[in-house]
């Protein structure tokens, strides 16, 4: 356990060490926040109480996206680029030999990034839209702290997408087709273009049984408070529930695909 | 005179350079043709996704900002075809800091072809046709469906639009790129005006802030891009309250931001030191 508090310790500081890219991802994240802020606003003027939520929660829901982006790696930029060229040049195998469990430290060493980048670049962004927006955020803590829990197993329901994503290269040996699927999916079905319950019908009704729904859309409404009581449980079961079998698949995919490269290896 | 000269001599010096990078560019990438398809068809599904959020907006409404659906895929095909054909042409230069910190920028300093063109043609990319086809298609949605009194100089504006856009957006490329030379880690600044111009133009004016849309016409003209010609050719007033023959500008505001980009990339290449190593 201490080994991997480390690992994820030290992603945490390997992220930080980028001051530069940091205040520009800032930057960027507060100039998309307030384009995509006001159309919503443009949007729910025209139509007040979208999707159940009222013109404030809707503009709420722009930041916290954008608080989320880097964090979740919804457009790619997490650990699963480094994971392929590890595949694809063979330094897996070193990897294998460490007395660590593979997805349990590429696991703990995107905890930590996912931590830097949520305090790092999230919260001025989330600051500036509260300056010029006005924001429903919510004042008990306690709806505070569910939105933390939310959050952490949305990020492991992130890790666990990715990491999948990322041993397929050890079929295919180039990620970057399933890859850039993989960040499509996750950038429409995530609800970042458009929360997913102003999603129409059916593509609505499926948008939300995906995984990728346990992103974002899930840790939003947790914040806005939509998840009370038994609702929050439920909330929760479904994110847990794609973490478990995503890290399940991802479990059974390192298996077949460790026993291969012990092949190839000869 | 003779500075005029050797002026264009240069340039076609440096246009002639760029084409023989992206030609080979393009042969290697043409060696995978599978490859080259599928990428080409993700290049024109991510930037599809955008304008399928917009129709998903209105599924449950018929204006934005007092715009219609047809209207807004106007704005949308004119400034994503402008800034596809910008992308396409100059994208590489976006990954210039990459080149300053790994030291690779030497290699092109040494080569006897513009700088620049080097960068530009880098990696030349044919999939960012993508973005470009997928404007266009939105565009003639756009026409077909709006409702336009139409006369020969709104129709001439049309492609007006898209070369002085893609004009102004390739200089802001540039622009973000020269900034490179300075802050090698902040390409990510840069994308905030180019991909974010890009998301700000596919909406009407009138839904963003008053201060806003004053930024763009005034400090940052992408405004130039598409708004001001389409506020003129839907008859529209503008949001703040800017004269209709704005409309008529974009050539000489290209003019003026391709020449500011040029300075700045001068200076950026200028004060750049290699790191010796």
């Amino acid at each position: 356990m201490r080994l991997y508090v480390a690992v994820a310790a030290g992603g945490f500081r390997r992220y930080a060490t980028y001051r530069t890219a940091t205040a520009a991802g800032v930057f960027t994240n507060t100039v998309f926040g307030l384009i995509v802020a006001y159309t919503y606003v443009a949007l729910w003027d025209e139509r007040p109480g979208l999707g159940g939520y009222d013109q404030a929660e809707a503009v709420t829901y722009v930041w916290l996206g954008q608080a989320m982006l880097a964090a979740c790696s919804l457009l790619g930029g997490g650990f699963e680029d480094e994971l392929v060229e590890r595949i694809r040049s063979g330094d897996i195998a070193v990897d294998l030999y460490r007395p660590a469990d593979l997805q349990l430290w590429w696991l703990a060493g995107d905890l930590g990034r996912a931590a830097f980048q949520l305090l790092g670049r999230g919260v001025v962004p989330m600051a500036v839209g509260a300056l010029v927006f006005e924001l429903a955020l919510p004042a008990a803590p306690g709806t505070w702290l569910a939105f933390v829990c939310s959050v952490l197993l949305a990020l492991v329901v992130s890790f666990a997408l990715r990491y999948l994503v990322a041993l397929s290269a050890f079929w295919l040996l180039d990620g970057a087709g399933v890859t850039q699927i993989a960040a499509l999916a996750g950038m429409f079905f995530s609800g970042m273009l458009l929360p997913l319950n102003v999603f129409p019908g059916a593509l609505g009704e499926l948008a939300r049984a995906l995984p990728w729904s346990a992103l974002l859309q899930v840790p939003a409404d947790v914040l806005l408070g939509k998840h009370t009581g038994f609702g929050l449980l439920g909330a929760y079961a479904f994110q847990a529930a794609w973490a478990v079998v995503l890290l399940g698949a991802g479990r059974l995919l390192q298996y077949v695909a460790t026993r291969r490269v012990v092949v190839q290896g000869g | 005179m003779a500075e005029l000269v050797r002026e264009r001599g240069r340039l076609r010096h440096g246009v002639a350079a760029y084409r023989l990078i992206a030609g080979a560019w393009v042969r290697s990438t043409m060696a995978y043709r599978a490859s080259f398809a599928l990428t080409l068809c993700a290049n024109f599904a991510v930037t599809a996704f955008d304008f399928v959020a917009i129709l998903l907006m209105f599924s449950h409404v018929d204006a934005l900002g007092g715009f219609t659906l047809g209207e807004i895929a106007f704005l949308y095909g004119t400034s994503g075809t402008a800034f596809g054909l910008a992308e396409l042409l100059l994208g590489p230069v976006q990954r210039l800091g990459s080149r300053v910190r790994d030291g690779t920028l030497d290699t092109l300093l040494v080569r006897p072809a513009p700088v620049l063109a080097q960068v530009a043609a880098d990696r030349f990319a044919l999939r960012r046709l993508g973005r470009v086809t997928q404007g266009l298609l939105v565009l003639g949605y756009g026409l077909a469906v709006m409702d336009v009194d139409w006369d020969p100089v709104k129709l001439l504006m049309v492609p007006m639009m898209l070369v002085c856009g893609a004009a102004i957006f390739g200089a802001v490329l540039v622009a973000g790129g020269a900034f490179q030379f300075l802050a090698q880690d902040a390409s990510e600044v840069s994308n905030s005006f180019t991909y974010g111009g890009n998301t700000l133009l596919q909406y009407p004016p009138t839904v963003f802030a008053k201060e806003l849309v004053r930024g763009v016409t005034f400090v940052l003209p992408l405004a130039f891009v598409n708004w001001l010609p389409a506020l003129y050719i839907l008859d529209r007033e503008n949001p703040i309250g800017l004269p209709s023959w704005l409309a008529f500008l974009p050539p000489f505001v290209a003019a003026a931001c391709c020449a500011l980009a040029g300075l700045a990339w001068r200076a950026g290449l200028r004060s750049y030191r290699s790191t010796g190593s």
